[in-house]
């Protein structure tokens, strides 16, 4: 893998187009951007800023620049016998460590290994005034000042160009099976509740018709387990979870809007209708429906939860509800307090701007 | 406006006694668990309802009097000092815990539950809450999410910002916010990730959702005792690099190994240079094998000795030594102080062994017991407070530590926080363009600095004072901008 230091140039591009008042839009890979949108301004790619700057795996402790490529993170930790808790979607082979992290999108591992910002321990960054910045660090405890490398997280570039970001990795586990039944959704969604409540070893609990249980752990553990609960193992387990999280299933494919509904795992969400896939054991829902946007915020809402209009052949609707208005205006002023001039990413946070 | 013009307004808001402010009634107050600072509020309020809190807090902000909010008092960094001219806010009477919902798992309290009781609380439905700070039977939760607090299982579940689903939160304007969802993730800036660890700068957290676990089938825990300092951390690193994740890995010197076994007859191998302790928990099977790695491990790491917990009760006699270690050195010594800093596990027996240098030449004796698996070391430094000059000398030696940690990579604080005591070491941790943003952002939330002042975040100027800012490159970056 290539590895190059880029943070001058980066640095430099961002005080430069600060003087000058012209916004820049940050790209990674391009994998996200029918989920980030792309921001007004002039393009600035952290493709050159690459590598892994450090990585050491007795402490789980992984390091790399932003425009390393996903996949060349996830090639190194997997020959020391680790991974990413979040299993992270891709979408697309030239996602960025960058994107990931500024996306803040988990896979299927997510309820139980943790969020991107979970596992996030530390970033450099350069902010909208083009100053850098270090927070956090690489150890698993620090509450040293406010905690600003999670909040980059999920903060789609609009607080600061990451440069590199350190988190924490996971072993990979010693064996893993994924076990399949036949059921419907009220039935499925039963036993997600009671699996999710027994302490068993799971790392996915999903439903699309079927109910696909993830077992993982040390061989005798992940066999007593799949005794416990019976069921038929699932042949291509794989080619599931990895087709779940990558967005590369049918269902997802389908006609119309896809929405994320993001709610507590056993919330009832009787009213809405349309094509459902459940993820994260029940706490985040798939769903394909020609139901109207407000009628989608709202039935998230009323269960505690909230909705994002995920994919849409529309790139103008708008993706999320809004927030209460002085929570937005909150969300204003932290942007003001990284980018006071509006240099980054302008126009993607909507609740931001 | 005067104080006793603002008494006057605050008690006609009020009921007459949650409004302290006879200095009797205000003595309580003076100090969280960092005693050797004290400072006596102007006043000290107790309200009941979240209404009440809002009240307080527009009144404090319209007439810019201070307000520094306190759970329990159990912080050992002086973050719920009071200040001299300002309103001590406790939320004691914020104690009920609103609901478990055992199907979402996970449960609604009021900020001045304690830690422990929600795992009470959760405890018929099969479930807890996973941090477990030493301090749990008394600190809050609403200190915990603060303080961001860890416990020994925080290796394997996390500090309270991970388990933490959603924070009520009045700004010091008294606008009520919700952060986070019932969900595992809530729209817009992760705003949740932020308070955690705040120190009450940002807001007054008034309800918190907590994620419950299911209750560990089992647990099961090995003891194992080491000739050496670097056997013991090398055995450590050894046990994380084979794959496994405890659910907690601690370790003690022979100065604690031996102070605790005079207080608690644990049954220690006192003759040990140090002990790591190796928690496993989860289902049966899996802890068999996993305990059975583990003591692999620790043998080809040169363990003179491992035991296997037989049963609970000889689990729980394993860790209570652990769990008595602060009491048990308070025994032995006059007084101690108790340092938090992390550092990367690797270099752990190198960092011990600077400590050591510098306990000669200071010339008072450190005892360390820690959390192991995540670097998180907690040096008590011994010393006579009755001697003078002793404190001065403990402090600076705990400063030198805490420097120590930021030259190997690791951090001020792991779980204590900043407080007023790691103002000067945050100096050395962090440089200005870093301290100027933490102003920046802490103003975005609280213009007027009035929540918790003078707290976890020092002034660039106290900074200059210490000699300490990193100015990167001399120069200050932006010189045109206003530094506070
Ligand atoms: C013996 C002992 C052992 C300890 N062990 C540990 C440990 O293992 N791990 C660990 O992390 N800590 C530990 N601590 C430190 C302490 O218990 C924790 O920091 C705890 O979280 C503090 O909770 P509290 O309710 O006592 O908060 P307080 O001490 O009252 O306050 C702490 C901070 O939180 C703020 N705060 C409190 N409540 C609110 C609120 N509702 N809204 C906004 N801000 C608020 C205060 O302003 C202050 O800045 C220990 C302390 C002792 C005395």
């Amino acid at each position: 893998m290539r590895s190059q230091d880029d943070s001058e140039y980066l640095a430099g591009r961002v005080s430069e187009a600060c003087a000058r008042g012209e916004p820049l839009r940050i790209q990674g890979g391009g994998s996200k951007t029918f989920y980030s949108g792309s921001g007004e301004g002039g393009a600035l790619s952290t493709l050159a800023h690459t590598g892994i700057v450090h990585y050491e795996p007795t402490e789980l402790v992984l390091t790399a620049r932003s425009g390393t490529p996903l996949a060349a993170i996830e090639a190194a930790l997997a020959m020391s016998g680790q991974l990413l808790g979040f299993e992270p979607p891709h979408f697309g082979p030239g996602a960025t460590w960058g994107g990931t992290v500024a996306c803040g999108l988990s896979g299927p591992r997510r309820p139980w290994a943790g969020s991107v910002r979970d596992a996030v321990l530390g970033c450099r960054m350069v902010d909208g005034r083009g100053e850098v910045l270090r927070f956090g660090g690489e150890v698993m405890k620090n509450v040293a000042g406010f905690d600003v490398s999670r909040l980059m997280a999920g903060a789609l570039g609009t607080l600061g160009l990451l440069l590199e970001i350190s988190v924490k990795v996971l072993p990979r586990p010693e064996c893993e099976t994924t076990l399949c039944f036949e059921c419907p959704s009220a039935e499925g969604r039963e036993r997600m509740i009671r699996w999710g409540g027994s302490g068993l070893p799971v790392t996915g609990m999903a439903w699309d018709g079927r109910l696909y249980l993830r077992l993982a752990g040390p061989e005798q553990a992940v066999s007593a387990a799949a005794r416990r609960v019976g069921g038929d193992r699932a042949v291509e387990a794989d080619t599931f979870w990895n087709g779940l999280r990558e967005q590369t299933r049918e269902f997802f494919s389908g006609k119309g809007d896809l929405w994320r509904l993001s709610v507590p795992p056993a919330a009832d969400i009787g009213g809405l209708s349309g094509e459902w896939l459940i993820d994260w054991g029940g706490a985040q829902r798939w769903l394909r429906t020609d139901a109207g946007r407000n009628e989608v915020f709202a039935a998230a809402q009323a269960v505690g939860g909230h909705a994002r209009l995920f994919r849409s052949a529309n790139p103008a609707a708008m993706r999320c509800a809004a927030l209460a208005p002085a929570l937005a205006a909150l969300h204003r002023r932290v942007k003001a307090a990284f980018d006071p001039a509006g240099m980054l990413n302008r126009g993607l946070c909507p609740e931001a701007s | 406006m005067d104080r006793t013009a603002f008494l006057r307004e605050l008690k006609r808001v009020l009921p007459a006694e949650a409004v302290l402010s006879d200095p009797e009634d205000l003595r309580p107050f003076e100090c969280d668990a960092l005693s050797a600072y004290t400072v006596l509020p102007w006043i000290a309020v107790l309200p009941e309802t979240v209404e009440q809190v809002q009240t307080v807090l527009r009144l404090c902000h319209s007439q810019g009097v201070p307000v520094v909010a306190r759970g329990a008092g159990t912080g050992l960094s002086g973050g719920a000092l009071p200040v001299a001219e300002g309103v001590l806010l406790s939320l004691a009477k914020f104690n009920r815990i609103l609901a478990v919902d055992p199907a979402n798992r996970m449960a609604r309290v009021q900020p001045g539950v304690r830690n422990l009781a929600i795992s009470e609380a959760a405890a018929p439905f099969g479930l807890y809450y996973a941090p477990d700070p030493s301090s749990q039977v008394a600190c809050t939760i609403g200190g915990n999410v603060a303080e961001n607090s860890g416990g020994v299982h925080c290796l394997k579940y996390g500090l309270t910002v991970h388990n933490v689903l959603q924070v009520t939160l009045l700004t010091i304007e008294g606008e009520l916010l919700t952060l986070g969802s019932l969900g595992l993730d809530g729209p817009g800036y992760d705003l949740l990730a932020l308070i955690n660890g705040s120190e009450g700068l940002l807001g007054v957290i008034v309800e918190v959702v907590v994620k419950l676990l299911p209750v560990p089938e089992t647990a099961r825990t090995l003891l194992a005792a080491f000739g050496s300092i670097e056997a013991a951390g090398d055995a450590v690193a050894g046990v994380i690099g084979a794959g496994l994740l405890p659910a907690g890995l601690e370790m003690m010197d022979s100065l604690t190994l031996r102070a605790t076994e005079a207080f608690v007859h644990a049954g220690y191998p006192v003759e040990a240079a140090a002990v790591v302790l190796c928690e496993m928990d989860g289902m049966a099977e899996q802890v068999e094998a996993e305990i059975a790695r583990a003591r692999r491990v620790l043998e080809s790491h040169g363990a003179a000795e491992v035991r296997e917990s037989r049963d609970e009760a000889e689990r729980r006699k394993f860790w209570a030594g652990r769990k008595a270690a602060f009491p048990a050195v308070g025994r032995i010594a006059a007084d101690y102080y108790c340092i938090d800093g992390t550092i990367p596990r690797k270099r752990l027996a190198e960092v011990l062994g600077r400590i050591g240098e510098l306990s000669e030449q200071f010339g008072l004796a450190v005892g360390n017991v820690f959390h192991a698996g995540d670097g998180n070391l907690h040096p008590l430094i011994l010393y006579d407070a009755s001697h003078p000059g002793e404190l001065e000398r403990a402090e600076a030696l705990g400063e030198e530590i805490l420097t120590l940690c930021v030259e190997v990579g690791g951090t001020v604080t792991g779980e204590h926080g900043v407080g007023i005591e790691k103002l000067n070491p945050m100096c050395v941790q962090f440089g200005a363009p870093e301290l100027r943003q933490f102003h920046t952002l802490k103003a975005a939330f609280d213009a007027g600095g009035l929540l918790n002042p003078g707290k976890a975040v020092p002034t660039l100027a106290r900074c200059a004072e210490f000699g300490r800012v990193h100015v990167h490159g001399g120069r200050l970056r932006h010189p045109e901008l206003e530094r506070f």
